[in-house]
């Protein structure tokens, strides 16, 4: 088994009203000097040896991430 | 008229979908997301609510459910289908029409009387108003900011697929004020605003909706 990380970001042209929010946040809680914050999703999968990168490509562009609103990556780690 | 209405799990507007397709004197065909055949209806509506607890991206699960493969199909014959809310929403996840619905930009969920304008009368779904007749239909979204990148803006914008527009006050943070598109063919309609909950003053702001699912009578009779 291997551990795959995808993560899923809204693309830099789409407006990120969440991350916005919690830019906002940020400065009224006491925390000074952060300038811009995007949200966006990270998901962890067990995956069987013999799954291929094209196949995890597949996962991610087809279901995990919209690609019209949504860049992703994804990586192997270490379990 | 047989007009299929499926039911996702989380579905909400099935059963007004229903009552707004027998006020058209249509008879409405109850439709299972697991179901592999759309019983031989004339026409689809994706109703809004919740589908598949709107995990992941609203629309995201139910595009993959057997249903909506045979939905799919049939669209690209020709097919009427409208799409409402999270229809709207399915329908886009499942490229049937271009663009994408995100949070509205407010992050407040929208619920409202919304006027629209008819930008386009000529779709299977609304030859039945003037063309920039406007409609009062109530609006019910956290997740209506209609979203396209500027090359598929034009192509909808040029070609009159902006169906409906919001009139006054953007609701939601949609581009260009979009409510509604439809496809280049014209037969697969999809809005944020529910038309099936205005058709008949008693239960809803007006009947301006019912025109939609009479729009459809007319489009059935003559195919």
């Amino acid at each position: 088994m291997a551990r795959v990380v995808v993560d899923v970001m809204p693309k830099p042209e789409i407006l990120d009203p969440q991350g916005q929010a919690v830019a906002n946040a940020l400065p009224r809680l006491g925390f000074d000097g952060v300038t811009a914050v995007r949200q966006g999703k990270h998901f962890e999968l067990e995956v069987a040896d013999d799954v291929d990168d094209a196949t995890l490509a597949k996962i991610a562009e087809t279901f995990l991430a919209n690609p019209v609103i949504e860049d992703w990556t994804v990586r192997r780690v270490e379990a | 008229m047989r007009v299929g209405v499926i039911t996702f799990p989380g579905s909400l507007d099935d059963v007004d979908a229903q009552r707004a397709v027998r006020y058209a004197d249509g008879e409405a065909v109850p439709l299972w997301h697991g179901d592999h055949d759309l019983k031989g209806v004339d026409a689809v509506v994706v109703p809004g609510g919740f589908s598949y607890g709107d995990y992941l991206r609203c629309g995201a699960i139910a595009r993959f459910a057997p249903v909506m493969q045979e939905v799919i199909e049939a669209a690209n014959k020709g097919m009427p289908v409208l799409g409402i809310c999270n229809g709207f929403q399915i329908l886009a996840e499942a490229h049937l029409l271009p663009g994408a619905l995100t949070r509205n930009h407010k992050l407040h969920f929208v619920c409202r009387d919304q006027w629209l304008a008819v930008e386009n009368n000529t779709t299977a779904w609304t030859t039945r108003y003037d063309r920039n007749a406007e409609i009062l239909v109530p609006l019910k979204s956290g997740e209506g900011g209609y979203q396209a990148d500027e090359d598929t803006l034009k192509e909808l914008e040029d070609n009159g697929r902006v169906v409906f527009r919001y009139v006054g006050d953007n609701p939601n943070g949609s581009r260009n004020n979009i409510a509604g598109i439809t496809n280049a063919r014209g037969n697969v309609v999809g809005l944020m605003p529910h038309p099936e909950h205005a058709i008949d003053a008693l239960t809803g702001p007006t009947d301006d909706g019912l025109g939609m699912f009479l729009s459809l009578l007319d489009t059935v009779v003559k195919a």
